[in-house]
């Protein structure tokens, strides 16, 4: 963070230098990784397939699962040993033709409803679900309330003959 | 007149309500959906002796603490002192080496002592997987049908283990006889 800012020739030697180095490494852990992900899978490495529809499923589940350690992130995002090893299951378990309900079965059994990042309709969720919709409508109530105020004040007729007499001994200061 | 003022203010008492419950609930204490379920299958290596094979079988028999550490957990550390008093009273203490090395480990437990009777070895996490374990350190219950009863996450300390895991195996040990 508070490095000195290199020269320019060295910095364009480093980064070639480091960039050579690390397409090289990434090339190896790739290689190593599609053999066999019998360990966490690193953040971001990139998985394969054999159909189209698998790689969907992969993709869209790691974006759906919620890393239990560090709460706010999915999966896929999540650097945490924990979400490694989720991604490495729903990468097996896709692998082997497991379908997407199965996947996250498998989850929720382990982890409880909360590794969902879209909750289902059930009964201790309806107030999640429903509190917007309660919310708008509380406010169109409280909005018509309002209205009808303002339209009784404005409806209110002309001022009778005892209001404009008192109404003129005010203006003359009695 | 009375109406303006009351308004707002329901709702405003509403709101601070809810702020109020809402920010003392601890985002951590996750309900497990595994207690009241059989302990997980597993199987995995002894730490002390990769030979030896452990399933969830050997966790199964008698009512027993299963607790998740590693040499690298500092929490897990805090928390020793109670497990050995724990086992020191004969509570059966089983454990998942989660994570860790077995050189690691056996220095762990060779600088203090032991309070484990049977410790699986998980380098990879399977098992913590199976078990739904979020992060070290963790401490299930088991009856002695090999129910799980109660989950901590977080470390054990004194008031924890007073006021709940005692009294839980208390119970567990009286549904027994």
């Amino acid at each position: 963070m508070n490095q000195k800012p290199l020269p320019t020739h060295l910095r364009h030697r480093r980064t070639a230098w480091t960039g050579g180095l690390g397409t090289l490494l990434g090339a190896l852990l790739i290689g190593l990784m599609l053999a066999s992900p019998a360990a966490a899978l690193p953040v971001g490495q990139p998985v394969e397939f054999e159909t189209e529809a698998q790689e969907q499923q992969y993709q869209k589940l790691v974006r759906e699962l919620r890393c239990t350690v560090c709460q706010s992130e999915t999966i896929y995002e999540s650097n945490a040993p924990l979400a490694g090893d989720m991604r490495r299951r729903v990468y097996e378990m896709t692998a082997d033709g497991a379908s997407e309900d199965e996947i996250i079965d498998f989850m929720v059994q382990r982890y409880g409803d909360y590794v969902r990042y879209r909750p289902p309709l059930q009964a201790n969720t309806v107030l999640l679900w429903t509190s917007p919709f309660l919310l708008l409508v509380a406010g169109g109530l409280v909005w018509l309330q309002v209205v009808r105020q303002r339209q009784q004040v404005a409806n209110h007729g002309e001022l009778s003959a005892d209001e404009r007499a008192a109404l003129e001994r005010f203006r003359r200061g009695e | 007149m009375l109406k303006r003022i009351f308004i707002p203010l329901t709702g405003a008492l509403m709101v601070l309500g809810l702020l109020y419950v809402g920010l003392g609930l601890d985002s951590r204490s996750l309900p497990s959906p595994l207690v009241g379920k059989p302990a997980p299958a597993f199987e995995l290596e002894s730490l002390e002796d990769p030979e030896r094979m452990i399933t969830e079988a050997d966790f199964i028999g008698e009512v027993a603490l299963v607790n998740v550490w590693a040499s690298w957990c500092s929490s897990c550390r805090s928390e020793k002192p109670y497990l050995m008093a724990l086992a020191r009273q004969g509570v059966t203490i089983h454990a998942f080496n989660y994570r860790d090395t077995r050189e690691d480990a056996t220095h762990y437990l060779a600088a203090d002592m032991n309070p484990y009777d049977t410790i699986a070895f998980d380098p990879q996490g399977d098992a913590g997987m199976e078990w739904g374990v979020y992060a070290t350190p963790e401490t299930y219950v088991l009856d002695a049908e090999g129910i799980i009863r109660y989950k901590h996450i977080g470390p054990l300390d004194a008031q924890l283990v007073r006021e709940e895991i005692l009294p839980v195996l208390e119970k567990l040990e009286a549904e027994q006889s």
